[in-house]
């Protein structure tokens, strides 16, 4: 393993670099001036800078913008709160978590736990006053917030729910060990958040990361076929399980994958990762920190918008990854040995899993743990959990899996699931339950328009031309967006909207059914009328003209109705009308 | 003399160097650094009331034994005003004599002196001004002279919408004379235009003292002489700045009426903005300014409809002769919550055997009874027996006007005047009730919305003249206002001296009041130090007092180094509360007792280095 010793990218000074490289840089590994901000009783926030930090700690520091003017004309600054994110490598949740979790919601944050597209859980509404209480109810419960956000690897996702074969276990295995190996080590997180004393030989804290960190977050995906859960092309790497007699071999790995961009830019654009060759499984946690590596003394650290993998990937080629990978393993990655995806979504309801336990999936709408009027979702799951030996698994697409229930022990889950309101997902259309929307407003600083709040409203309009059209079971996948980011992995769904303004989306078509090929403009600049109008006239000549088992996503491209996105960097260029004309 | 010469001659500074003496050129300080230096502290005591004094009385004040003391008790500077007219006619007729402050006055001040003349006003709800109070005190108490020597007269200063109209001036005559003293002239009470009463009063006891031989007999009999051209022309209207008053005030434009606290608060705390454009008025940080209200129509109509009098029965409205019991009971009398005291004068009024058991019940019952009770509750669960119309008005308190400390600095914000208005809003017996003056505020909120306005100066609390002088303020809930306009004023005027806040309210999300200004000043730099308490964000309630023993060392430092200390906002807990927290930060801290303690804050509010607007 030889590896030149090029931790920050030092071919350029400093400040010639992102501002953010010079923080990180200067931050002490991560401490800044968090403490003296928590402490300061006469501001709910801290200092712009530590903002910066906190989020390697999995904190961002947010406020309601529902009050934003209300509370300027009030002379008040602005509602500051915290959102807190979980990191729970596989999205694995022992029962006796979730009530901790639960009780804190209601406890320390806004009263509902957030499930993510990364399989696992914020906390919105967490009062500065509150924050240290908060992270240390966390990590008393044996899951923490670090690395959750930052410049460092995130929350590792597997494919739903290990208990569900032993492929599935070998891929939530393998996301808790990289999830480990990957952590920041700063002792600033332990100090700040959990009162513990400097260790007094400090010295290089990061030997990993260095004091600059990435140029970027970096996100890791295991998938087990043929389900894309997961959607492994959406991430900077992903790594594919190739199965023999159903154990896990190895795996083919995926690299440059992401979904962010910036309306207009056309140099910005969401990619499906390439395949970039085959690892055995004992290989792959070196391969993840080799490659991490790679991100870490490549990736530009000028232009924070063109610092992902993605880019990097995008800029050198494939084969240059391949050869640098090579040289820091010590020997190349062996060639892809191929796989099919038939969906990206989860099973749905009661099923079986391999041992003969069964799991139960319950659809949660945006992800969102709330009590509801006639779906008591949030004391359900208590009341669930109370009684319940197995685990919950988190889901990628923000649901949960009551795991592991044996037969005997099913019908007394399925009478609380139907004392709660949560026996009826089967009556939902396929698309509400293929649906996500990111969180967005009021919480989210980056949104442009409504997501998680707007959706549900909008799904009651498109059920009716669905119905209307006969397919109300048709698993159509469709995600929202507030921002062109795409937290909800929205490029990579059948029907996706994206916000753009306040009632205003782009509408993409013809993405794939399980997750390969991104999504091609429609309609610039949507409001809900046009959106509908446009839907309504597709579902019909889908419905009239579909060949069998075909996709929504494939029927548009075939019907002409949008191009099949082929480049990435086409994606922001072709595909419209546009209404806004867009340089290049 | 100004506050900064007050604060220079500190009787019992905490180190020679707290002596400001920034103002002066160095030689001029280091002289008088050695001066001040030798004398002791009576001394001293004499030298800062001979600066007080000023130059015309100086002139012929002496030292210890002078014939006649004009002492004044004063808040907003009313009472001061005539004193120093007292001494300057006194002086314009050769009489020998010494002005002082109450604050300043001893014990041997009273056995040295032969004539008294009092001067002193009321305040809060029928208590002394806060400089007036300790001397009071002394009167009262076991450690009190006797007098015998002492002939003495009392001019008080009140406003007979209070209850306890003139109650510190009646004390001091009352307490006077049971200590032996004679009456030399009776005591006049007046009311808020004291001009021609305080005048005549000046003018007859300045006869009966002009000229009689410094040891002549206390009675000697008056000389009958005009009245010196000089003192009438201080007489005349004070200043164009007062040509607003509460007969006649300005309707001043409402430039803005915005919530203060956010949704979810259990109060409504509104910014008022109000122009003053054109008015030539001239306030500064510290003045209060006075609103003018008529009763609500409603309020007058339901009191109408539970008495059985004639709405147009003719009353009498004061020296103008009579006007209609509608009229009357809608601009000229208090119909709100009603005070024990007016209890009292009705019990006995309709001889309610009921309502007298209540009075001599508890008193804490019965002003909690008083409170929830507006006039017309009275009226209805009591009538009116056999009073009629005049008698039943002759009970009546008069309306008076409600103050309102300026929340702007005129440096600042010219031609407007900011104020902080918590709405008064209760239920009482199963019915909403709203504050008369502050409801008005809260529902200026048109476009044409104005209220008419008067200045209301208050001279006892003023920043100090020395930019550089560090300050402290205390001031939760609306008792920040003030600081507003304190802060903003040494903003503007790029003033040196560190500035530390205390504030607090009920919920750090919903009640900052000014919250976002306070950050920003901080962030320039104008604001040092802020420190807050929140008593309803977490289970053990914290409150101001509560933030200043925790800062008692560095509050300690910066009394050291002459920081000024403000006090606004409530009376009735918080300013006690936080009167025994400085005491027990300076015994603590100062390494003395506790009574040492007392003496130290007596004599920082004797050079007015403690200032407090309570209410
Ligand atoms: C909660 C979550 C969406 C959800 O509804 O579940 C989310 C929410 C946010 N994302 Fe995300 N992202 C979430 C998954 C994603 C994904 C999907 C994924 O990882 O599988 C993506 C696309 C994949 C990718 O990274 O390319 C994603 C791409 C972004 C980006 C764009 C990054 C880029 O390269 O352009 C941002 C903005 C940024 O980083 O500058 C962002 C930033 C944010 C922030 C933190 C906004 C911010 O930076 O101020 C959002 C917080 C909103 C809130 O109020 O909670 N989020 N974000 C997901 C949390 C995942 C987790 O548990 O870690
Ligand atoms: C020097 C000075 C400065 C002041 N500065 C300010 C300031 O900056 N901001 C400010 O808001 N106020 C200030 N005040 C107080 C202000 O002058 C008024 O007293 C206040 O606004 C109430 O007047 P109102 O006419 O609205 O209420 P009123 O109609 O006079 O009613 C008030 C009466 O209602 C009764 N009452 C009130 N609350 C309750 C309750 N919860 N339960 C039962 N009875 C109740 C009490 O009897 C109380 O006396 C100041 C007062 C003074 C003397
Ligand atoms: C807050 C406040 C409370 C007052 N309370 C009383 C009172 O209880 N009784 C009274 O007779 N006058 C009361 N007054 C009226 C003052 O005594 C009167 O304004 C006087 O002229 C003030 O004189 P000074 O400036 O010397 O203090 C009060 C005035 C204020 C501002
Ligand atoms: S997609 Fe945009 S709006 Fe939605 S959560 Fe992510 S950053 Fe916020």
């Amino acid at each position: 393993m030889s590896e030149p010793d090029v931790r920050a990218d030092l071919s350029r000074p400093i400040e010639e670099l992102h501002p953010n490289e010079r923080l990180k840089f200067d931050s002490r590994y991560l401490r800044g001036t968090i403490e003296q901000g928590l402490a300061d009783p006469v501001t709910g926030a801290i200092s712009d800078a530590d903002t910066q930090l906190t989020k390697f700690f999995g904190i961002y520091q947010q406020d309601d913008r529902d009050l934003r003017e209300e509370r300027r004309r009030a002379k008040l600054e602005p509602r500051y709160q915290f959102m807190v994110r979980v990191r729970m490598p596989g999205g694995l949740c022992r029962t006796a978590q979730w009530l901790a979790l639960d009780a804190l919601a209601r406890d320390t944050a806004d009263g509902s736990l957030r499930l993510t597209t990364r399989q696992t859980f914020q906390f919105h509404g967490v009062r500065k006053r509150d924050l240290k209480r908060h992270v240390k109810a966390i990590v008393a419960t044996g899951l923490d917030t670090l690395g959750a956000c930052g410049d460092v690897n995130r929350n590792v996702i597997g494919a739903a729910n290990p208990l569900r074969s032993p492929a599935h276990a070998a891929a939530g295995d393998l996301a808790r060990s990289i999830g480990a190996q990957l952590l920041p080590a700063t002792g600033a997180y332990r100090e700040i958040f959990l009162g513990e004393e400097p260790r007094p030989d400090a010295g290089d804290e990061e030997p990993l990361y260095g004091r600059s960190y990435l140029p970027r977050k970096f996100k890791i995906a295991i998938a087990v076929p043929p389900d894309n859960d997961v959607d492994v092309f959406a991430h900077d790497l992903g790594f594919v399980a190739i199965l023999d007699g159903g154990r896990v071999i190895g795996y083919d790995v995926t690299v440059g994958g992401g979904m962010g961009m910036t309306h207009s830019a056309p140099a910005t654009f969401p990619r499906t990762a390439d395949v970039a060759g085959f690892c055995v499984a004992g290989d792959a946690p070196a391969v993840a920190e080799h490659t991490l590596r790679i991100q870490r003394d490549y990736g530009d650290r000028k232009d924070r918008s063109h610092a992902r993998f993605k880019y990097t990937i995008e800029d050198r080629g494939i084969d240059w990854f391949r050869r640098e990978l090579a040289q820091r393993l010590g020997r190349p990655l062996e060639p892809a040995r191929g796989f099919r995806f038939d969906s990206s979504g989860d099973p749905a309801g009661w099923h079986r899993g391999a041992d003969d336990l069964w799991h139960c999936t319950l659809f949660v709408e945006n992800g969102r743990v709330r009590d509801l009027p006639g779906r008591a979702l949030m004391s359900g799951l208590r009341e669930i959990a109370r009684l319940h030996t197995g685990p919950f698994a988190l889901t990628t697409n923000q649901n949960v899996i009551i795991a592991g229930v044996t037969a005997e022990a099913r019908p007394a889950v399925q009478t609380l699931l139907r004392a709660h309101g949560l026996d009826d997902d089967a009556r939902l259309t396929g698309v509400r339950r293929s649906s996500m929307a990111c969180v967005a407003l009021p919480t989210c600083a980056l949104a442009m328009a409504e997501s998680e709040r707007y959706l549900p409203s909008l799904l009651d309009k498109i059920d009716v031309l669905l119905i209307a059209a006969g397919l109300a079971s048709e698993r159509i996948s469709l995600r929202m967006s507030g921002c062109p980011n795409g937290c909800s992995r929205p490029y990579l769904a059948q029907i996706a909207l994206v916000g753009k303004a306040p009632g205003r989306y782009n509408l993409y078509l013809g993405a794939s059914a399980s997750g390969e090929r991104l999504g091609a403009l429609h309609l610039d600049n949507a409001g809900e009328r046009e959106i509908l109008e446009a839907l309504g006239p597709l579902f019909t000549r889908f419905a009239l003209e579909r060949h069998a088992l075909e996709s929504f996503g494939d029927f548009v491209i075939r019907a002409g109705v949008v191009p099949a996105m082929l480049r990435a960097s086409d994606f922001q260029r072709i595909g419209g009308p546009r209404k806004i004309p867009t340089s290049t | 003399m100004n506050s900064q010469a007050r604060a220079m001659l500190a009787p019992e500074p905490v180190h020679g160097s707290a002596w400001d003496l920034a103002p002066m050129p160095p030689e001029l300080a280091g002289e008088l650094r050695e001066v001040l230096a030798k004398l002791d502290q009576n001394q001293r005591w004499w030298v800062a009331g001979l600066l007080a004094a000023g130059t015309a009385t100086s002139a012929v004040a002496t030292s210890a034994g002078a014939a006649v003391t004009v002492l004044f008790g004063s808040h907003t500077g009313n009472s001061e005003r005539l004193a120093r007219r007292i001494a300057e006619s006194l002086g314009a007729r050769g009489v020998r004599h010494q002005l002082i402050d109450m604050l300043e006055c001893r014990k041997t001040h009273l056995q040295e002196s032969r004539t008294l003349l009092i001067v002193v006003s009321t305040h809060g709800d029928g208590e002394p001004p806060e400089r007036a109070a300790p001397l009071l005190e002394l009167l009262h108490s076991r450690k009190a002279p006797r007098l015998d020597h002492l002939q003495y007269a009392v001019l008080a200063l009140g406003d007979s919408s209070y209850e306890k109209f003139c109650e510190a001036g009646r004390q001091f005559d009352a307490r006077l004379e049971a200590l032996g003293a004679t009456r030399v002239h009776h005591r006049v009470d007046c009311d808020v235009d004291f001009e021609p009463d305080a005048q005549r009063w000046i003018d007859g006891i300045v006869e009966r003292l002009d000229a009689p031989p410094v040891d002549a007999p206390a009675h000697a009999a008056p000389r009958a002489t005009g009245r010196g051209a000089d003192s009438a022309a201080t007489a005349g209207p004070t200043s164009v700045a007062n040509a607003y008053t509460r007969k006649n005030p300005f309707r001043a434009p409402v430039l803005a009426n915005l919530r203060l606290t956010a949704a979810g608060s259990s109060k409504d705390v509104r910014h008022v903005e109000l122009s003053i454009e054109g008015t030539n008025l001239h306030y500064e940080p510290g003045d209060a300014l006075g609103i003018v209200a008529r009763n609500r129509p409603a309020d007058v109509d339901a009191l109408l409809d539970t008495l059985r009098f004639d709405p147009q029965a003719p009353v009498p409205a004061g020296a103008n002769g009579t006007m209609a019991l509608r009229e009357a009971l809608a601009e000229r009398h208090d119909i709100g919550p009603v005070q024990p005291a007016f209890l009292r004068r009705y019990a006995q009024a309709i001889r309610s055997a009921p309502l007298e058991a209540r009075i001599h019940g508890d008193a804490p019952s019965l002003a909690r009874y008083a409170r929830e009770r507006a006039l017309r509750d009275l009226v209805a669960e009591y009538g009116t027996v056999d009073l009629g119309p005049q008698e039943f008005v002759a009970l009546l308190p008069p309306l008076a006007p409600r103050l309102y400390s300026i929340a702007s600095s005129q440096r600042a914000a010219p031609d407007e005047i900011h104020l902080t208005v918590a709405v008064v809003e209760y239920a009482a017996l199963g019915r909403a009730r709203r504050g008369l003056v502050s409801g008005l505020l809260a529902d200026a909120t048109g476009e044409d919305a104005s209220l008419p306005v008067y200045l209301h100066r208050n001279p006892g609390f003023r920043l100090p003249a020395n930019a550089a002088a560090p300050i402290v303020m205390i001031g939760p809930g609306t008792g920040v206002a003030p600081f507003r306009a304190f802060v903003a004023e040494r903003d503007a005027l790029g003033a040196k001296g560190r500035n530390w806040l205390f504030f607090g309210d009920r919920s750090f999300e919903t009640d900052f009041l000014y919250q976002a200004e306070w950050i920003d000043w901080r962030k320039r730099g104008t604001l040092s130090r802020v420190d807050v308490a929140f008593s309803r964000d977490r289970a053990e309630k914290t409150y101001v007092q509560h933030r200043l023993a925790a800062r008692g060392a560095e509050l300690w430092r910066w009394l050291e180094e002459g920081a000024y200390i403000y006090v606004c906002g409530d009376a009735e807990y918080m300013a006690p509360d936080v009167h025994r927290t400085l005491l027990e930060i300076v015994a603590r801290h100062g390494d003395r007792s506790l009574e040492r303690a007392g003496e130290y804050l007596l004599d920082l509010q004797r050079v007015r280095r403690y200032q407090r607007d309570v209410y």
